[in-house]
């Protein structure tokens, strides 16, 4: 029993990934514009890509379950008249890894599948668009692309990655054996009882691949930083916060130019963490954002960040500007920074935790206090699971990453099928692609596992 | 002194399962067939089990019958119990599975042979294949008759050199004594066919009036039995049925056993066969799971008119003196009395990999084999490639495009596609696990994934087919309709749900809506659905999968879709894959030496990757256009 592709819609990131420039996600496939469709959310209301013009250029967002995850550009090419011949979307956005990374993961989310190496370019092939005379050249090519990828996967998993993975795997695999030779001969073998007890083994199953996705976020996250935006009413003292952070002693400042915006970011480090504080080049904009820019600017703002830092007043006390924040605040991850704590306060820290139900930081500003405090709440929030400190960057490649979810997925479904009472021939599909998409990522694949385990670890009667 | 000399369209070598099938699909297309045995009373023989079906065998035999084969009406007529197992499972793993009278089996067969047209039957052992310029020209026999023919089909079973062993004594015969066939092997070698050599063995049969069955568990058939055949008609099939039985092996048994091993052919060497896993012998079973306690027997009756019982659980070549202690260690069996030994027994077979998808021989035109031979195991296994092996033979003898199915369809392309793509080493048996789309595949939707093919090829009757286009249309109906039948909220529709312990519901909803909740299902629905048609119980059946599972089975139908671009793309079979030059060495080796048919299988070949897969497609498509 294998496994197979549900769909001939396949997407990947098409430039060379590295930060700055424009990246680009590109999706083909009879599906594309489809999948497209549901992450991408146009300037102009109402207007999907579907009914579009092929060849347009369109502006808009992708949105991932209501939170923007970049303004993009979405190029729409209808086969044959595309690169690879078939339906084509382009999402161009703003470049730098984490970005074109999330938006990928986004669309394999919505249904496309992550192509091979060299797959766009055999397509093309495939369907009439390049001359045949470069036949010779896609093929050394796809086998290069494909050697390098085999290479660069092994390399990206550590070594205590694939002995967790292997051990998934051995797990799933005898329980499907078990299953199946039941089915296989059931006067033998008998599945009474035998969801609890599954149950039972998927669900530390389940914990040990979320908790490898996790690590697949914390390698993001350390490597590639968290997209910040400190808010506040003016005058909070936002600017000698952002002073204190961006400080010599704690900071290491890159300026990364973008091309499509001209954004400039800058990044600060907290401890093992990178904060990219967002629109840095308006970085004097944001800080005064409610006043100046209006609410608008400042909501998008705070839909495009990781983390909000909203810096409270405690000497003023909170106005209708703080409650607007507050209101942003709500269903994502942010900390209330108290400031001015070297001052008397209107606030206390006690009454902002329930109003926000977010962490509260008290720090100043002029006396530099609090400010490990964050450190810890910040490391906290984003590094998840059990993963000590010492614990090395995991999981760091989007195929990884994307085929730990599907396995996550695939278990989930175990589950919930056991809880339905759903017989045990059906659970078996999902353990089976749990298993698949497991092996895939240590380069194994199915092969004649599940028989060579039901012979050889149950007695089969006649 | 000049030898015999007839002439045939088709040859067939062997009348067990699948050489029975064979002869009769081509007699019915037809063709002037014949059919040899070297014993013209063990037509359809059942040497081992006495019985049809089981879990995915039951699968083959209904696919079977729905393309038009035999097996499924044979067993209809002569089996003495009937059950359908894992019943409580989903309803791809429902398999059925009959106790059959072997003795009524074999004769029933026989006597659909005989009677039909176009198809003799003849004793004698074939000893020679003529092949001349890569195309079959018939057989000769030991007594140096020529049969010529345009296709012969090879379904020898287990009788190629065959041995039977228990203990040290080692008789050359083909099962149960028979003669077997010692000169064959030499004329395949010396044609360049790769020959292996495979193994299995049998339990004793015992007699009924030494067993003392007050100790054993007693195994009713199900109440209402259900035809292996569509074309049988249920009413037919009600009748008394006999019991089997169940006891245990114990500690003594195995002891018995691991003091004897020295003496057994099997782990003294005396035995070279690769045998298989699944089917161990009892003294496997106690070497390899130590920890077991204690192992199932099943006694089954050999038929209605015998005394002989058949121990399953207990197949062994130990010594008879062993075999005599150890059985009588079993409760039930502590005064048993063998009437039949024991024993291994060990063949030649053919190394799958040299066959096409048809089941025709890649170097050989016009050679075709089934069964036992291709190294399967079964009576099922054996069947359904008898069948296809069959109708291959009358399709190129007759200038048809090959029939072939593929993994998509049935499990009998699943059956064929691995053994003609995947290294055997061992008996290969169907297992319901090796089918990837099992979903689809199940035994009760049989006639409706095969019925139209069977009638296409020419083996399924203007009736039978024309039930199929009505049933067809009644399911889709009966769907639609309940799909769109609204379920209010009212007091007679809480109530109802209340009872199956459902949760109440909100709103309105439909009723195949309720359909999909695990408590509920189409037919305790029944109650508030006044305005449901009358339908037949399988029509019914299929209404309530299709809704039930509907969203299982639309997985595996995309991933089907996207299987069967990779099975269209065709490749010539004769294709050197050293020219192409960015395929991995290994890649060009394994394919070189499978030559696959598709990409599909291709991609199926251990050792080639997806990428190789891919370089393939380039390389086809740019040979396309150059062309």
């Amino acid at each position: 029993m294998g496994t197979g592709r549900m769909t001939d819609t396949i997407a990947a990131v098409a430039t060379a990934m590295g930060s700055g420039g424009i990246g680009i996600v590109r999706i083909s496939g009879s599906e594309a514009i489809a999948v497209a469709d549901r992450v991408f959310e146009s300037g102009r209301k109402g207007k999907c890509l579907s009914q579009v013009d092929s060849h347009t250029v369109h502006y808009g967002v992708v949105k991932e379950n209501g939170r923007i995850l970049d303004e993009v550009l979405a190029v729409v090419m209808r086969g044959p008249h595309s690169y690879t011949g078939e339906d084509t979307v382009e999402i161009d956005c703003h470049g730098g890894m984490l970005v074109t990374k999330r938006i990928l993961e986004a669309v394999l989310r919505a249904g496309a599948e992550l192509a091979e190496p060299g797959e766009f370019t055999k397509r093309a092939f495939l369907n009439g668009r390049m001359d045949l005379s470069q036949a010779e050249a896609v093929m050394d090519l796809i086998q290069a692309k494909n050697d390098y990828a085999m290479k660069n996967s092994v390399r990206q998993l550590k070594g205590s990655v694939s002995e967790r993975i292997k051990s998934l795997r051995e797990k799933i695999l005898y329980h499907m054996a078990y299953i199946e030779s039941a089915l296989d001969d059931p006067e033998h073998i008998s599945l009474e009882g035998y969801g609890d007890l599954l149950q039972e083994v998927l669900e530390p199953v389940a914990n040990e691949i979320e908790r490898l996705i996790c690590s697949a976020d914390n390698g993001k996250i350390m490597l590639e930083g968290i997209r910040t935006v400190i808010l506040g009413k003016p005058n909070a003292g936002k600017s000698s916060l952002m002073n204190v952070l961006v400080g010599e002693e704690r900071a290491i400042v890159t300026d990364v130019a973008g091309t499509t915006r001209d954004v400039l970011e800058e990044q600060i480090r907290l401890g093992d963490v990178f904060l990219r504080l967002m629109d840095t080049a308006g970085i004097r904009e944001t800080v005064d954002v409610v006043e100046r820019i209006g609410v608008d600017r400042a909501r998008e703002a705070a839909n495009e960040a990781d983390l909000i830092l909203y810096v409270a007043d405690g000497e003023r006390g909170l106005d209708e500007n703080d409650e607007q924040i507050i209101n942003w605040m709500k269903g994502r991850k942010a900390i209330v920074l108290l400031n001015k704590a070297d001052l008397t306060m209107k606030v206390g820290a006690e009454e902002l935790r329930k109003k926000t139900g977010c962490p509260v930081v008290v720090v100043s500003a002029r006396e530099e206090t609090g400010i490990e405090e964050l450190e810890q709440v910040v490391q906290k929030m984003f590094l998840k699971g059990d993963l000590n400190q010492e614990d090395e960057v995991l999981i760091t490649s989007t195929r990884h990453k994307s085929l730990l979810e599907d396995s996550y997925q695939s278990i989930q479904m175990v589950l919930q099928g056991i809880n339905h009472g759903i017989s045990e021939d059906f659970l078996t599909i999902d353990l089976m692609e749990a298993y698949e998409k497991l092996g895939r990522i240590i380069g194994e694949s199915v092969g004649e596992d599940l028989v060579n385990e039901i012979f050889g670890r149950f007695c089969m009667g006649k | 002194m000049p030898n015999l000399e007839e002439f045939y369209d088709i040859v067939v070598v062997g009348a067990g399962h699948a050489g029975c099938e064979a002869a009769l699909a081509c007699g019915r297309l037809g063709l002037e067939t014949i059919v040899f045995t070297v014993s013209i009373d063990s037509i359809a023989l059942m040497p081992c089990n006495p019985n049809i079906g089981g879990s995915s065998k039951g699968h083959l035999v209904r696919e079977l019958d729905a393309l038009g084969g035999e097996m499924g009406k044979n067993i209809d007529k002569t089996f003495i119990q009937s059950k359908m197992l894992n019943e409580s499972k989903g309803p791809a793993v429902h398999s059925l599975r009959a106790q059959a009278d072997k003795q009524d089996y074999s004769r029933e067969m026989r006597k659909t042979l005989e009677n039909t047209e176009h198809l003799t039957i003849r004793q004698a052992e074939v000893s020679e294949i003529v092949v001349e310029q890569g195309r079959i020209q018939g057989v000769k026999t030991v007594s140096g008759a020529f049969y010529h023919a345009k296709a012969v089909v090879l379904a020898t079973g287990t009788y190629l050199r065959a041995r039977c062993i228990y203990g040290d004594v080692s008789n050359p015969t083909g099962p149960n004594g028979l003669q077997a066939a010692t000169h064959l092997t030499d004329s395949l070698i010396a044609n360049g066919i790769e020959m292996f050599r495979f193994k299995t063995g049998t339990p004793a049969r015992v007699d009924k009036r030494s067993i003392d069955f007050s100790k054993m568990e007693e195994q009713l058939g199900d109440e209402r039995v259900i035809p292996f055949s569509f074309s049988t008609d249920s009413d037919s099939v009600q009748k008394e049925q006999v019991s089997c039985w169940l006891t245990y092996t114990n500690e003594k048994t195995h002891e018995i056993i691991r003091e004897n091993l020295d003496r057994s052919p099997l782990f003294s060497g005396v035995i070279e066969g690769t045998g298989p896993r699944y089917c161990p012998s009892i003294e496997d079973k106690v070497v390899k799971f130590p920890d077991k306690e204690r192992h199932q027997v099943f006694i089954e009756p050999e038929g209605l008119y015998t005394n002989e019982m058949y121990l399953s659980g207990m197949s062994s070549s130990l010594p008879e003196d062993v075999q005599y202690q150890m059985y009588r260690t079993v409760a039930g069996l502590e005064n048993v009395k063998i009437v039949r030994n024991a024993y291994a027994i060990e063949y030649d077979c053919i190394n799958s990999r040299q066959l096409l998808p048809s089941l025709e021989f890649r170097a050989i035109q016009g050679l075709f084999s089934g069964g036992q031979f291709n190294g399967s195991s079964g009576y099922e296994e054996a069947a359904a490639q008898g069948f296809m092996a069959g109708v291959n033979a009358a399709m190129k003898v007759m200038g048809r495009e090959p029939f072939v199915l593929d993994r998509s369809q049935a499990y009998i392309g699943v059956l064929i596609d691995d053994l003609v793509t995947k290294e055997n080493h061992e008996p290969y048996r169907m297992m319901t696990s090796r089918a990837e789309y099992r979903l689809l595949l199940r035994q009760d939707n049989a006639d409706l994934r095969l019925r139209k093919i069977g009638y296409d090829m020419g083996l399924i009757s203007e009736k039978d087919y024309q039930h199929i286009i009505w049933k067809e249309q009644a399911i889709e109906e009966e769907v639609r309709r309940v799909e769109k039948t609204p379920v209010g909220a009212n007091a007679v529709v809480q109530e109802f749900l209340e009872k199956h312990g459902s949760t109440p519901l909100k709103t309105g909803a439909t009723l195949a809506e309720l359909m999909r909740r695990p408590e509920l299902d189409y037919f305790v629905l029944r109650e508030l659905d006044d305005r449901r048609p009358n339908l037949p119980e399988d029509v019914m059946e299929q209404v309530n999968i299709h809704i039930k599972y509907e969203g299982y089975l639309k997985r595996q139908q995309q991933q089907v879709a996207q299987f069967k671009k990779l099975e269209s793309r065709k490749l010539d079979v004769n294709f050197d894959y050293s020219v192409v030059g960015s395929l991995r060495r290994e890649a060009i080796q394994k394919l070189n030496l499978y030559k696959p048919v598709s990409i599909g299988q291709a991609s199926r070949i251990s050792g080639v990757s997806p990428a190789d897969i891919s370089v393939l497609l380039v390389y086809l498509e740019q040979k396309r256009g150059k062309s």
